[in-house]
């Protein structure tokens, strides 16, 4: 395999893989925070048309990001009332957003179906983004290196702040979080938000990242991948990077397999696609025959909380 | 402690009202500085009430509050708090997955960086000879661990009172020394502890003065030094206490249960493996097994009901029939009947019917079931009758489970094994956080088995209920088993040691069991959900 193709792959690669990671990042401190959101991938795709008509309407990628996070923040709040203060049960209403945002997204995306949108400009000059090695580091969107400072802020938030720490406590044990004074549910209305605008951001990666245009459905069930991403990490933010780079290579050689042929085809496409899935099984496997209590899951993560029972 | 100096705390005709109960009564006491005052009273009687009303948890509806001679309002406990009031709950409200210093950090106002934090948890622990190391985490801690994370959050802010409730129900003896000796620091040092308990040998050795407490009301102030734990006791259960009733000390029959070399490895990372544990138990016989929690005592009362069956057929014989290969169901039908310490959740469901409930262990020793149905009709029955012949507090044989406070959950469990006339039965914590009155009648109902001619086997962390309760003792401690020992001739000391491990010293001990990764009992972890074996 020559460079050029292999330099080629780890650009595919790392776009494939950001918007993984980002929905990932988001649904970690969700879960870390005790609560389970199934709709990752209506969020995504909601984030992504929201995020293509603003970009398509103002010209201004960075404003169609920012409503992008808007637009996954109030879907997540629609989840967050249903599930934290109305205590509705956390799988279905998750299962319901992934259901919505799909039919949202489809309709309100039809009019923009073919039509193209500005993209991001490089952060770095062209000398480094156009060199035949050095754009490996340099030739990217700044989602991705975005992504980068997310994956190390959500790290420290979790460890070494106070207020990470209040989250981890309130996945842990509600009751005993509420016991000492801690707002339960406030935190996890706070950690539901911050997932939603990271879902929304990683849908808006779709057209501004990776095909710069509408196509319904364009997100192409990540926002699964996304969650069994998590479970794969153990729910360590370090983990979730180096598996949201492995599941973006698989990503890649799945599209690699498909279009090209040759070296690529060492596998059927649909067996690449699958991979994921299966490697978190494998995973899952691993964690439980490792016999160890803690998996590094929330104690109460995907149980509801009323402060009066 | 003067008798002219101003008391620390002075409470004075509290008075709470719950819907349906006078939960105090215009309770008034005095706490003064540096002494050690107790609370003494079956559940039920007000305690908590009354210490939540003082940490803020409650508002009272009458009677005021003095502290220091200043009126005293705590609306909620971190006024408490700020006001110099400290409390160790009895149900640690601990962060399993979280380090020690962590779970301290929470229980902060968080002005603290966590460096500096560490700093000053590391003085304190030294100060008071409480040694933990900051960073572990808190699922591999043994009891007594968790307990002085609790401690040192409420010596973190320097309190002038301590509120301790039930401090001593998951210590070993030896851990139970090395607490008092905190607390008689503290006490020298000027702080005042408010200590609720209902063993009275702690009171009298540890306590300057007692409130004793009975239905809401205060029945009695007393000296324990001056008194005896007969005296004390009916005071607070205002009656004369009923000792334990036996027939004529007669001999043993025939071995009803024998256990013969069975081992066990672990089944989790945080369980104990058993081995070669052996041990005979005769008709009319109630052996004792005692031990500080997680050495073993899950995995011997899962191994004798079923729950992990044994290697070998002959490891369990019950009245010659082995026993050893056969599951919970089977075990049941042959006379083999066993209560797990976990009362929610392993021995009972609790969002089940009482009723459902017993059929789920009593339907073929009664017959509960016919031809795959359920016969409501005589399960009601059966449940009617344990709830009148074991006095369970329950709006009858349909009342939720998990409604029942833990004292009549309990009297309800073991009535409903009692009464299907095991042969043997084996039951783990038959009293764990029952009140004085219930644990006396679970008591005399287990005499009473025994001497109808059944075989018990008691497991036990209590060394006074074994001490009343039982012929024959042995101690478990990381699996294994020492041998049997009769009741009498045998010293707290000599048991003390056995629990603390073979080695002799204390401090070897206790390394090895954390190392063992001790499971914890009921208190402070959170448990898995073992319905499936009722249910089985």
């Amino acid at each position: 395999m020559n460079i050029d193709i292999t330099i080629a792959i780890i650009i595919t690669m790392v776009g494939a893989s950001t918007p993984l990671l980002l929905a990932a990042l988001g649904e970690l401190v969700v879960e870390k925070s005790g609560v389970l959101n199934l709709g990752i991938e209506g969020m995504m795709l909601t984030g992504a048309v929201v995020g293509f008509a603003v970009t398509f309407n103002t010209g201004n990628p960075w404003l169609g990001i920012g409503a992008a996070a808007l637009a996954g923040v109030m879907v997540s709040m629609l989840f967050a009332v249903l599930t934290l203060s109305l205590a509705s049960n956390q799988v279905a209403t998750g299962l319901a957003l992934t259901i919505f945002g799909t039919g949202f997204s489809a309709l309100f995306g039809q009019a923009y179906t073919g039509k193209p949108i500005a993209l991001f400009d490089s952060v770095f000059p062209e000398t480094l983004t156009e060199d035949r090695f050095l754009r490996v580091f340099f030739d990217y969107s700044p989602l991705v290196y975005f992504s980068f400072l997310m994956t190390f802020l959500v790290w420290w938030f979790l460890q070494k702040t106070r207020a990470g720490l209040i989250l981890r406590a309130v996945g842990e044990n509600d009751h005993s979080a509420h016991s000492m004074g801690y707002s339960v549910t406030g935190v996890r209305y706070g950690a539901v938000a911050f997932g939603g605008a990271m879902a929304g951001i990683a849908g808006a990666c779709f057209p501004l990242l990776l095909t710069p245009q509408w196509v319904e459905g364009l997100t192409g069930g990540r926002g699964w991948i996304a969650l069994a991403l998590v479970v794969f990490a153990a729910w360590r933010p370090g983990r979730l990077l180096a598996g949201a780079y492995l599941f973006g290579l698989i990503a890649t050689m799945e599209l690699y397999a498909k279009a090209a042929g040759g070296a690529f085809r060492i596998l059927p496409s649909e067996l690449w696609a699958s991979l994921p899935y299966l490697a978190t099984i494998v995973v899952l496997v691993l964690i439980s025959l490792r016999r160890t209590k803690n998996s590094g899951a929330p104690a109460c993560l995907g149980k509801p909380f009323m402060p009066n029972n | 402690m003067q008798e002219n100096e101003r008391p620390r705390l002075q409470v004075r005709g509290i008075s709470k009202q719950f819907p349906g109960v006078l939960a105090n009564d215009r309770v008034s006491f005095s706490v003064a500085p540096g002494e050690i005052h107790a609370l003494l009273g079956e559940n039920g009687a007000g305690k908590s009430t009354l210490v939540k009303m003082i940490y803020g948890i409650m508002q009272p509806d009458e009677g005021e509050m003095f502290w220091n001679g200043q009126p005293l309002l705590v609306s909620n406990p971190k006024a408490a708090r700020s006001r110099g009031i400290g409390m160790v709950f009895q149900h640690f409200s601990l962060f399993e997955a979280l380090s020690v210093l962590e779970n301290i950090a929470l229980g902060m106002d968080g002005s603290l960086s966590m460096g500096e934090l560490e700093k000053k948890v590391r003085e304190v622990m030294q100060d008071y000879g409480l040694m933990l190391d900051p960073g572990r985490v808190v699922s591999s801690l043994s009891v007594g661990e968790r307990q002085r994370i609790e401690i040192v959050r409420a010596l973190l802010l320097k309190p002038e009172l301590l509120i301790m409730d039930e401090p001593t129900s998951v210590l070993t003896p030896q851990e139970v020394t090395q607490l008092f000796e905190t607390l008689r620091k503290l006490a020298s040092e000027g702080c005042s502890i408010l200590y609720i308990s209902h063993k009275l040998h702690e009171i009298k050795e540890l306590c300057d003065t007692a409130t004793i407490l009975r239905g809401g009301k205060v029945v009695g102030e007393c000296n324990p030094a001056e008194e005896t734990s007969k005296s004390m006791a009916e005071m607070m259960i205002g009656g004369s206490l009923k000792e334990i009733s036996r027939g004529e000390d007669g001999a043993l029959g025939d071995v009803l249960l024998k256990v013969n070399g069975l081992s066990l490895g672990r089944n989790h990372d945080f369980g104990t493996a058993l081995a070669d544990i052996s041990f005979e138990v005769r008709r009319g016989e109630i052996f004792g097994v005692a031990g500080v929690a997680g050495n073993g005592q899950n995995e011997l009362l899962e191994a004798m009901s079923g729950e992990m069956p044994a290697p070998r057929e002959d490891a369990i014989i019950l009245h010659g029939r082995p026993m050893g290969l056969l599951g919970p169901n089977q075990r049941r039908k042959a006379g083999l009947c066993c209560v797990p310490e976990e009362r929610n959740g392993h021995a009972a469901i609790g969002d089940f019917s009482l009723s459902d409930n017993a059929v789920l262990t009593a339907r073929h020793r009664k017959g509960l079931v016919k031809s795959g149905m359920v016969q409501g009709r005589a399960a009601e029955k059966y449940t009617r009758e344990i709830i009148s012949r074991f006095s369970v507090m329950a709006t009858g044989p349909m009342a939720q489970a998990g409604s029942l406070s833990g004292g009549n959950l309990q009297k309800f469990i073991m009535g409903r094994e009692i009464l299907q006339v095991p042969e043997v039965l084996v039951v783990s914590q038959p009293t764990w956080g029952v009140d004085a009155g219930a644990a006396a009648f679970i008591h005399q109902a287990l005499v009473d088995m025994a001497q109808a001619g059944s075989a018990i086997v008691v497991i036990s962390q209590d060394l006074d209920e074994l001490l009343a309760l039982c012929e024959t003792i042995s101690v478990i401690n990381e699996g294994k088993l020492s041998r049997a020992m009769p009741i009498k001739g045998v010293s707290v000391e000599e048991l003390g040691l056995l629990m603390g491990g073979i080695h002799g010293t204390e401090e070897t001990g206790e390394r090895d069991r954390v190392e063992n990764g001790a499971e914890k009992n009921g208190s402070g972890g959170i448990k898995e959900g073992k319905a499936d074996a009722v249910q089985a």
